[in-house]
Order: structure tokens, then sequence, then C-alpha cells
């Protein structure tokens, strides 16, 4: 078992989603023992009484909660034809986020929740947004996705061009990159749940479902966003916000935290 | 005579004590590089952005060591465990020599560190 394990770590093994899901659960199982999943969506605070409490106390009051709301006014004003973001969502994109990123069989190609929220800006003769900007597609994704709060995640990967964009999200995410030479996988499932310095590592499992998050409390960081700064962290050049590159890896990644509930917005340190 | 040859002639002692003061001043160099160099290589090990040992391995024994980190084995008892230098500097240069799944960065084969910067830190991890 251990010796499976061992090989999986270090190399891409062929295998379902589930299957992979199952390696990414029992490797942590030995690194964090005794931790319930459920706890995997607090991250790098799951270990930490007071860095739990010290949360609950700031998402009692969120020091962000004007940056949401600048997002509501966005997702609520009506574009120039009168029409609105919630009337290209089905139910009115309540309890839908969990189900992004999504394979779009006639696109061929991932679609994230943010680029949903552009291509109905599109449809509606409105300029789409930046993916980086905090201001606009950060506050507006704050506010959207805290419609799906409490939805279980669950991405489907339904066909064999879903499974091939899958699989390169895979591929990327155990690629060694950067000066550094390290994977997403060296840190968050290797070593998820250990010290790097004095930062936990939290495990890939549950990264995914509570973005956009307020860095300090106020720098907003989307999922995509966070990848790039542990690109970066390790000396290499990210891609882009919106990538091909990073939708494929957001479609894996977000996979691996199906059956989590989702969270929009949280306080990380 | 007698006096001659018990007292040697005074040139000859001032040469030894030259020589002698050369020699004080050379050993005193040479060990006052020992421990820059040892300093350096701390300061390297224990920097966030060049050496950065400190992220993955724990050094106990070093009680400026501010450290969590659980990945990787801890510095402990170095000179006894390893007792060629030359293992620790392949180690260092490039993990992935010994063991190539290793996620130990590259630091010598990827420019992270210069080879005279890991001969530092490998001095300082003698030390511990
Ligand atoms: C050198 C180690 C390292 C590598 C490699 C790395 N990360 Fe991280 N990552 C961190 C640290 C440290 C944090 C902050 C603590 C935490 O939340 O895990 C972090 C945080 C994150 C978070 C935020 C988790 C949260 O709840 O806020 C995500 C998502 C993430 N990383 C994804 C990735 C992906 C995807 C890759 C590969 C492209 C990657 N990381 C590569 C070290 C790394
Ligand atoms: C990203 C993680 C990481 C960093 C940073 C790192 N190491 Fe390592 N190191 C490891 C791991 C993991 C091992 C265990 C053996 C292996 O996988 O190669 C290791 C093993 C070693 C060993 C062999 C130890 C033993 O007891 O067998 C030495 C010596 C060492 N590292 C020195 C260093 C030095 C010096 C630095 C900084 C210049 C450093 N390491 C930085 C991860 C790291």
């Amino acid at each position: 078992m251990l010796a499976i394990l061992l090989a999986f770590m270090h190399t891409q093994a062929v295998g379902t989603p589930e299957e992979d899901r199952a390696v990414f659960l029992s490797t942590f199982a030995v690194n964090i023992p005794g931790i319930p999943v459920s706890q995997y969506v607090h991250g790098s605070m799951m270990l930490s009484t007071d860095a739990l409490n010290q949360y609950d106390s700031i998402m009692d009051f969120p020091p962000f909660q004007e940056v949401i709301d600048r997002g509501q006014e966005i997702w609520e004003t009506p574009f120039k034809n009168g029409n609105t973001f919630a009337e290209c969502f089905e139910n009115g994109a309540v309890n839908i986020a969990g189900k992004f990123p999504l394979y779009n069989e006639k696109l061929k190609r991932v679609i994230t929740f943010e680029m949903a929220l552009n291509s109905c800006l599109e449809q509606n003769g409105e300029m789409p947004m930046n993916y980086i900007d905090p201001e606009t597609m950060g506050a507006l994704s704050a506010y959207a996705r805290s419609l799906s709060d409490g939805m279980l995640m669950q991405i489907e990967v339904a066909s064999a061009s879903a499974m091939n964009k899958y699989e390169l999200g895979k591929t990327l995410y155990f690629r060694r990159i950067g000066q550094y030479n390290l994977a997403c996988a060296s840190c968050h499932l290797t070593n998820g749940g250990r010290y790097f310095r004095d930062e936990l590592l939290s495990p890939t499992i549950g990264q995914a479902v509570h973005f956009p998050v307020f860095r300090g409390g106020e720098r907003l960081y989307t999922l995509q966003m966070r990848y790039q700064r542990c690109m970066e962290a390790v000396g290499a050049v990210p891609f882009e916000s919106g990538s091909e590159a990073l939708n494929n890896l957001e479609y894996f990644h977000s996979y691996l935290s199906n059956g989590l509930p989702l969270q929009s917005s949280v306080y990380r340190r | 005579m007698a006096t001659q040859l018990s007292q040697p002639h005074a040139s000859i002692r001032l040469l030894t004590i030259i020589s002698l003061a050369i020699s004080a001043l050379f050993y005193i160099n040479h060990v006052r590089a020992e421990t820059e160099s040892i300093q350096t290589g701390r300061e390297l090990a224990h920097s966030y952005d060049h050496g950065n040992c400190l992220a993955c391995h724990a050094a106990p024994t070093d009680k400026h060591a501010v450290t969590l980190a659980n990945i990787a084995p801890p510095f402990i008892d170095m000179k006894r465990r390893f007792p060629s230098k030359e293992d620790l500097f392949k180690q260092v240069w490039d993990a992935r020599d010994t063991y190539p799944k290793t996620i130990m960065p590259p630091f010598g084969a990827h420019n992270i560190l210069s080879e005279a910067e890991i001969r530092k830190i490998i001095e300082y991890l003698y030390t511990l």
C-alpha cells in the first residue's frame, strides 16, 4: 500500500478521477491522521484552535464585506439592454458555482465560473472584465459565488474529451516548475499537512471550495491568482488567469474537492 | 662564547619573532575566515529567499533557527553522519543525483546558490 502511494506521490499515475481522489485522500490520511476531511476546507488553519478562533471572529464582521457589497451592486445593476447577470444562469445562479469549472462539449474547452460571468457580459453587448482585477471580476465573483454557499462541489468529467482536459490539468499539477523545481504536488500532495517554515501546507482537497479569499482580510485573490502566486514563489513565470493551462488545472484541482461545501469569501492569512 | 650559543644572534631572534607573529596572524585569519564562513553559511541557510533550507529542514541544535519545518530530515549530527564534505556538497548542489524523485531544489544546478555559498553552508551544517 505504502509502496503504491510513494510511487504515486512523485509521478503521475493513470487513473479515473475517483481513483485519483482516493489516492489523495489516503496520502492525507497518513500525514494528517485523525482530522476529518470536512476540516480540510480550513486549509492551513485546521490544526490550530487559535487560528480557527481568530478566523471565526474575523468572519463575524468581515473587513472585506464592502467589496462583496460592491460585487452585489455590479451583479444587480442591469446591462444597457435591461438584462441582468441572474438571467444568464439557471435558477438565477443560486447553487450553481459548485458545477464550475465545467467542460463544454460544443466549445470543446473548460469553462470556469468567471468565464461564464464574462460570456454573460459579452452576450449582452457589454465589455468583459479582466480576470485579475479585484475591483471588477474579483468583487463580482465574490458575490456571485456566495449565492452558492453551502452547495457541495460537484465537478463532472463525463466524456473522453472532458477527461482529456482533466488529464492536462493533472499533468500541470504534477509538473516540476521554476528555479526551485517544485510541483503543486510537492507541496500540497506529498507534504500537505506538514510545515513549510512556519506555514502549514494545506492539502489539495478542500482548497477550491472557498475562493476568492481575502489575504490579511483585504487582498482579494481568485483561485487562479492564488495558483499564480504559488508559481511565482517557486521561481516560475505563471500562466495567465483565464489561460487554457490554468483552466484545465482548475478543472482537475476542483474535482478533487467534490463533496465539500462551498463558501465565498473567506479570510486567509 | 657560551652566551653566544644560548642566546642567538639578535637578528635571528628577530626573525623568529617575526615568523612566529606572521604564522599567528595567518592562524588568526584562518580561524576568522572559518568562523566567517560558518556565519555566512548560517545566514544563507536561514534566509527566506536565497538558501531557505529552514523551509523544509529543522535545525534543533541551533537556537537561532526559527522554523516548524517537518518536510525533510532535521540537520542533526551532520559531521558524523556525513564524514565526507563532498557527499554533502553533492546533496545540496543537485539532490536528484542521489535520489531522482527528491523534492529538494537543485541549489547548485539551478543557480540558486554559487559553489562558494554551498561550501559555506556546509561549514555551518558541520557545526550542527
Ligand atoms: C513551495 C511550496 C508550494 C508549491 C510548489 C505550491 N504551493 Fe500552493 N501554497 C503554498 C503555501 C505555503 C501556501 C499558504 C498556506 C496554505 O494555505 O497552504 C499555499 C497556498 C495555496 C492555495 C490557497 C489555499 C487556501 O486555502 O487559501 C492554493 C489554492 C494553492 N496553494 C495551490 C497551489 C497550486 C495549484 C500549485 C501549483 C501550481 C501550488 N499551490 C504550488 C506553497 C506551495
Ligand atoms: C523544498 C524542500 C527542501 C529544501 C528547501 C531543502 N531541502 Fe534538503 N532535503 C529535502 C528532502 C525532502 C530531503 C530528504 C532526502 C531527499 O528527498 O532527497 C532532504 C535532504 C537533505 C540532506 C540529507 C539529509 C539526511 O539527513 O539524509 C541534506 C544534507 C540537505 N537536505 C541539505 C539541505 C540544505 C543545505 C538546504 C538549503 C540550502 C536544503 N537542504 C533545502 C528537502 C529540502
